[in-house]
C-alpha cells in the first residue's frame, strides 16, 4: 500500500499532538521542581525556569517524613505485588487448566470486585482495620491492595497461561516431572512475560494509590508518598509548597519509569515461539 | 524394555461417552505396534491411557508384568513423542534432550554423554546449542525423538509423530523411525491415521473404529484377510473396490457381471441363507487389461469406459464408472466420511484398477477388463463381516490352519 506524502504529514502531526498533550504536564512538573522556591509565585507562569535550582529537592530530603514515606511506598508496593502475583499465578493456572464447576462464576465474581467503586469500601475498611489493629500498619494497606489487584492479575495471567500449549505439560509429565516440577521448570518460565506484565500493572496500582493511603494511615509509620505529599507545607504558612510537591512527584515517578523500561523487553519477547508446530 | 498388556481396557468419560471399549492387546518386548483408525476411533485415547495421561475406567494395563493403572506417568518409565513435538521453547536442544535425565537426578557428565550419543544417532550434534524456534520441522521432530531415547525407557509411545511434516520428509523420517526402533529394540506403540505408515512401519497393526478393536495382525494379514468391510476398506491404497452383489442359486451377480465362485468360496458361502444381498470386495491389483491375460480361467471380464487414467510409470491406475448403485453400509459410509468423499453421491459405482503399464487403456475409450475371481472377498452388508475370511486366510498362509 502506497503511503502518500499527505497521509504521512497528517499522521505525524496527529502523533506529535498526542505526545505533546501527554508530555506537557510532565514537563511542567519537572520545570516547576527546578524553580527556586521563592520565585515560584513570580516565576510561576514561565515555561522554563529562569534560574535552575535543586533547592526543592534538597528541601524534601531534609524532611524525615518524606524519606520515611518513600520507604513505606517501596515496601508496601513490593510486598503487595509479590504476594498478589504469586497468588494470581496459581489461581490463573488453575483457571486456565482445570475444569471445575462454577469456574465462570468465579471469574465473574473476581472481575466484579475489580469494578467495585473503592470509595464505597473506605469507611467499612477503616472500621474493620481499627478493630483488628491493622489501621496505620503496612499490612493495613497491603491487604486492600492485594484484594483489588488480584482480580486483574488473575485475569491477565490466565490469558497468558491459556496460550501455553498443554502438550508441554504432558511432555514434562512423561519426562518424569512431578506436577510442581512441571510448573516451575516448564510452565512458569514460559509464562514469565505474563508474570512481568502483571507485576508491573499491580505495582503501578499500589504505588499510585492515594485513596487507601490517605484513609487507612495516620502517621509516618505507614503513610506512603502520595498521601505524604498532601502533608507538605511551605517554608511559612503563607507559602505554597508547589515546588516541593513537584520535586517529590518527580522523585516517585522515576522508579516506575526505570521499572517499566527494565522489564519492557521481557514483556515484548515472545518466549513461546518454537514450542510446537504451527 | 518390556512387554505391554492391555487387558479389557475401557475408557468412559464422566459424561458417559464411551471412548474405548474392551481393548485387549498383548505387545511383546521389542515389538513395534501401530494403532490405526480414522479420527475419533479411540487410538489416541488408548495411547494416553498407556502413557498415564488419561485414567483407565475399567480393565488392567500391565507394563513388564506390573499393573500400572494407578501409577503416575513419571513412574511408568515410558517416553512419548507428541504430534506437535512439545519441545520446551526456553531450553536449548541439549537441555531439551537432557531434561528427563536432569529430572531423574543423573549427574551432569552422564547427561552430557548420553545427549551427545543420542544427538549423534539423530544427526543433531551441530544443533545442540540452538533453541527449538531456530530449527526446521524435521529437526524439531528429531529433537522430540531424542528426548525420548536419551533415557532408554521401557517403551516409546508415539502420537502421530510424522503428521506435521511435509510429504517428502515424512517418508524419510518414516524410514528413520523404523531403523531407530530396530536399532534400539525398544517396545514401541505408534498411533497414526495414515494406513501407509501403519503398513510400512509396524510389526503388527491394530485397526480401531469407534472405540473398538477391529482386527490385530501383521500388515500382510490385514491386507490379505480383513475380517470386515471396515478393515478391508481402510487398509490398502488405492482402497478396495466394493460392489453390491446378490447370491442366487449358487451364483454371484454384480454390476460387473456374474462372478464365478471358486469351490472354497462356494463352500464358505454355503452356510448362509440361499438368496441374499452381499458386498463384493476386490482390490485394484486383482484387475488386469484382458488383452494381457492369457489364461482367463478363474476370473471374469467386463467392458467399461475408462474415466480417468493415472500413469505412475510402474503401474497404470484406470478408473471406471459402473452403472447401478454402489455398495452401501454403515462402515463404508464412515470410511467415506473419513476420507472426505462423503458427499459424492453413490449413484454410480466407481472402480479403481491397477493395470500393467503395457496396457493400451485410453481415457474415454472402452476397455475389456479381467478380474481374478479367486481374490474376491464377500461381505455381509449389515454386519460388515467378511464371509470369506477363512478362505482368504488359508490362501494367504497355506501352512497355517485357517482360524475361525
Amino acid at each position: 500500500m502506497a503511503v502518500t506524502a499527505g497521509k504521512k504529514v497528517g499522521w505525524s502531526t496527529a502523533n506529535i499532538l498526542v505526545v505533546a498533550w501527554a508530555l506537557f504536564p510532565v514537563w511542567w512538573l519537572v520545570s516547576l521542581s527546578f524553580k527556586k522556591p521563592g520565585n515560584i509565585a513570580t516565576d510561576g507562569g514561565s515555561f522554563w525556569p529562569t534560574s535552575w535550582s535543586l533547592e526543592n529537592y534538597r528541601g524534601i530530603f531534609k524532611l524525615g517524613e518524606f524519606v520515611r514515606s518513600i520507604l513505606n511506598s517501596i515496601g508496601i508496593a513490593v510486598i503487595s505485588t509479590v504476594i498478589a502475583v504469586a497468588l494470581a499465578t496459581m489461581a490463573a493456572y488453575a483457571i486456565a487448566r482445570l475444569r471445575f464447576p462454577g469456574k465462570g462464576l468465579l471469574i465473574g465474581m473476581s472481575l466484579l470486585i475489580a469494578m467495585f467503586p473503592q470509595i464505597s469500601l473506605v469507611s467499612p475498611l477503616f472500621s474493620i482495620e481499627r478493630t483488628l489493629h491493622l489501621f496505620d500498619t503496612w499490612f493495613g494497606l497491603i491487604i486492600p491492595y492485594m484484594t483489588f489487584s488480584l482480580p486483574l492479575a488473575i485475569y491477565t495471567l490466565s490469558a497468558f497461561f491459556r496460550e501455553i500449549p498443554w502438550d508441554l505439560e504432558k511432555a514434562a509429565k512423561m519426562d518424569g516431572a512431578t506436577p510442581s516440577q512441571a510448573f516451575r521448570q516448564v510452565i512458569a518460565p514460559l509464562a514469565a512475560p505474563g508474570i512481568f506484565t502483571t507485576a508491573i500493572l499491580v505495582l503501578i496500582f499500589c504505588w499510585n494509590d492515594f485513596l487507601f493511603a490517605i484513609s487507612l494511615t495516620s502517621t509516618t509509620a505507614s503513610r506512603t508518598v502520595p498521601a505524604e505529599l498532601g502533608f507538605f507545607t511551605g517554608a511559612s504558612q503563607f507559602q505554597q509548597p508547589a515546588g516541593s510537591i513537584a520535586a517529590a512527584s518527580v522523585i516517585i515517578t522515576v522508579p516506575i519509569i526505570i521499572f517499566v523500561l527494565l522489564f519492557q523487553r521481557r514483556i515484548v519477547a515472545g518466549l513461546t515461539s518454537g514450542a510446537v508446530k504451527g | 524394555m518390556a512387554d505391554i498388556v492391555l487387558d479389557g481396557v475401557t475408557k468412559r468419560y464422566p459424561d458417559g461417552a464411551l471412548a474405548v471399549k474392551d481393548v485387549n492387546i498383548e505387545i511383546a518386548d521389542g515389538e513395534f505396534v501401530i494403532l490405526v483408525g480414522p479420527s475419533g476411533c479411540g487410538k489416541s485415547t488408548t495411547l494416553n491411557m498407556i502413557a498415564g495421561l488419561e485414567d483407565i475406567t475399567e480393565g488392567e494395563l500391565r507394563i513388564a508384568g506390573e499393573v500400572v493403572n494407578n501409577k503416575a506417568p513419571k513412574d511408568r518409565d515410558i517416553a512419548m513423542v507428541f504430534q506437535n513435538y512439545a519441545l520446551y521453547p526456553h531450553m536449548t536442544v541439549r537441555e531439551n534432550m537432557g531434561f528427563p535425565l536432569k529430572l531423574a537426578k543423573v549427574d551432569k557428565a552422564t547427561i552430557n554423554a548420553k545427549v551427545e550419543e543420542a544427538a549423534q544417532i539423530l544427526e543433531l550434534t551441530q544443533h545442540l546449542d540452538r533453541k527449538p524456534s531456530n530449527l526446521s520441522g524435521g529437526q524439531r521432530q528429531r529433537v522430540a525423538m531424542g528426548r525420548a531415547i536419551v533415557r532408554a525407557p521401557k517403551a516409546f509411545l508415539m502420537d502421530e509423530p510424522l503428521s506435521n511434516l511435509d510429504a517428502k520428509l515424512r517418508v524419510q523420517m518414516r524410514t528413520q523411525v523404523s531403523r531407530l526402533q530396530k536399532q534400539l529394540g525398544t517396545t514401541t506403540v505408534y498411533v497414526t491415521h495414515d494406513q501407509t505408515e501403519a503398513m510400512t512401519l509396524g510389526d503388527r497393526v491394530v485397526v480401531m473404529r469407534a472405540g473398538l478393536v477391529q482386527q490385530i495382525g501383521t500388515p500382510h494379514e490385514l491386507y490379505e484377510t480383513p475380517v470386515n468391510l471396515f478393515v478391508a476398506g481402510f487398509i490398502g491404497s488405492p482402497s478396495m473396490n466394493f460392489l453390491p452383489g446378490t447370491l442366487e442359486n449358487g451364483g454371484l451377480h454384480t454390476s460387473i457381471g456374474q462372478i464365478p465362485l471358486t469351490p472354497e468360496i462356494r463352500r464358505a458361502l454355503e452356510g448362509s441363507k440361499a438368496d441374499r444381498e452381499v458386498i463384493v470386495g476386490l482390490r485394484p491389483e486383482n484387475f488386469e487389461d484382458a488383452r494381457l491375460v492369457e489364461d482367463k480361467a478363474g476370473g471374469g471380464t467386463f467392458t467399461a469406459t475408462v474415466d480417468v487414467l493415472e500413469s505412475m510409470g510402474s503401474d497404470i491406475f484406470a478408473y471406471f464408472s459402473i452403472e447401478g448403485g454402489g455398495a452401501s453400509s454403515a462402515e463404508l459410509e464412515e470410511l467415506a466420511r473419513d476420507s472426505g468423499v462423503a458427499d459424492a453421491a453413490i449413484d454410480v459405482n466407481q472402480i479403481v484398477t491397477r493395470l500393467d503399464p503395457t496396457s493400451r487403456a485410453r481415457e474415454g475409450q472402452p476397455l475389456e477388463v479381467w478380474f481374478n475371481a479367486a481374490k474376491i472377498h464377500v461381505f455381509d452388508p449389515s454386519s460388515g463381516e467378511n464371509l470369506t475370511h477363512a478362505v482368504a486366510a488359508a490362501a494367504a498362509d497355506p501352512g497355517r490352519h485357517a482360524e475361525s
